[in-house]
């Protein structure tokens, strides 16, 4: 099962880059797919595909996409301006926040958001604390601040990979 | 269709921009990986996205969507592994910073 | 408007002097490493412009193997940082 999704996804990979539909093409996409699944299949990561073919996944996916670009261009107008403003108002520091998502794939989705988003950045994962360097901290209560950093995606991702 | 991704590719250069400012004005590494690595990353993604809107539905149009994704995982990989390295590495938060969290959690 | 495209993209090579500027001054090893790893992205950006201006699709196709080859070797470099083995 592993194996038939990663030739698929190679395959796909594979005519995507090329843009070509000729036989030969094909036939060397086919060879590359197999000699791909053979070498690194039992590094593929998903585990669970039941949850791969449930439609409603992929709608909250598409929403959780344009809130994600929506806060990523927000944020990053944000850092311009402390980057281009002459007293630089930055305030560093680690912080640390609770999390309560409990498959892998999931806090490594909320992770790579966290550090996509100008401002944030993700240092380390330790069981269900994620600690995260952020360039303003504008709050000492942690309730606030981990509603700030990680409250906006994390219903969405729940409902994607749980 | 051209005047978009012209527009768009004017608009990463800008971006690009603020995130070189970035890197050379703020004061310590992990501030200047804030500012840098996203910045510039989103500025790429939108130049591949201004090919795309260039070119239309062709070779190039489509390799440069391929690429978007590569370059998303890819810089925000690094960026995870060049901030916990150089924790470990000893490089110690700037003078400005006021909380270290993880300072505590690394021992144990 | 291919004339303007190539002004963008010498203000795209004059924003990677910026990054040699890190590399050359940086006070620790981790600031090179953060240059080395923003010249990477800067150069795919150098090929994005180039397929426009030369018509030629191949060059994105450099720019992919770029973006790949630059993660790899932050990665490995970010490794040597933190004083692992590479197989750990």
């Amino acid at each position: 099962m592993k194996y038939i999704a990663l030739f698929i996804i190679a395959l796909l990979f594979w005519l995507l880059l090329t843009f070509n539909l000729s036989i030969s093409n094909i036939v060397v996409g086919i060879v590359a797919a197999v000699a791909t699944c053979i070498l690194f299949g039992k590094h593929f990561a998903v585990t669970s595909f039941s949850k791969l073919l449930q439609p409603q996944r992929y709608f909250w996916f598409v929403v959780y996409l344009i809130i994600f670009i929506w806060e990523c261009l927000k944020a990053n107008f944000e850092v311009a301006y402390r980057v281009l403003h002459p007293a630089m108002p930055i305030k560093p520091g680690i912080v640390k926040i609770k999390i309560d998502l409990k498959t892998d794939i999931a806090k490594t989705t909320l992770a790579n958001s966290i550090t996509m988003t100008p401002g944030t950045i993700t240092v380390d994962i330790i069981d269900e604390y994620i600690y995260v360097h952020w360039i303003y901290i504008s709050t000492d209560n942690p309730e606030e601040y981990s509603q700030k950093v990680s409250g906006r995606f994390e219903k969405y991702i729940k409902k994607i990979f749980e | 269709m051209e005047i978009i991704g012209f527009i768009l590719i004017c608009l990463g250069i800008l971006f690009n921009f603020f995130g070189c400012i970035g890197l050379i004005r703020l004061p310590d590494v992990y501030n200047r990986l804030q500012s840098s690595t996203k910045c510039v990353t989103l500025g790429t993604c939108s130049i591949l996205l201004g090919v795309l809107f260039y070119t239309g539905i062709e070779g190039a149009g489509i390799r440069a969507l391929i690429a978007i994704p590569l370059l998303f995982f890819g810089a925000t990989v690094a960026a995870h592994a060049l901030v916990k390295g150089a924790y470990i590495f000893g490089v110690k938060l700037g003078d400005k910073s006021v909380k270290d969290d993880y300072k505590d959690a690394e021992k144990s | 408007m291919i004339d303007f495209l190539n002004i963008l993209l010498y203000v795209q090579i004059a924003l990677c002097t910026f990054c040699l500027y890190r590399i050359v001054r940086g006070p620790s090893i981790a600031d090179r490493i953060v240059g080395i790893d923003i010249f990477g992205i800067l150069v795919v950006g150098i090929c994005a412009i180039l397929t426009i201006t030369t018509k030629r699709s191949f060059i994105l196709d450099i720019g992919i193997a770029w973006i790949i080859l630059s993660f790899i070797g932050t990665l490995t470099l970010a490794k040597y940082l933190s004083g692992k083995k590479l197989n750990e």
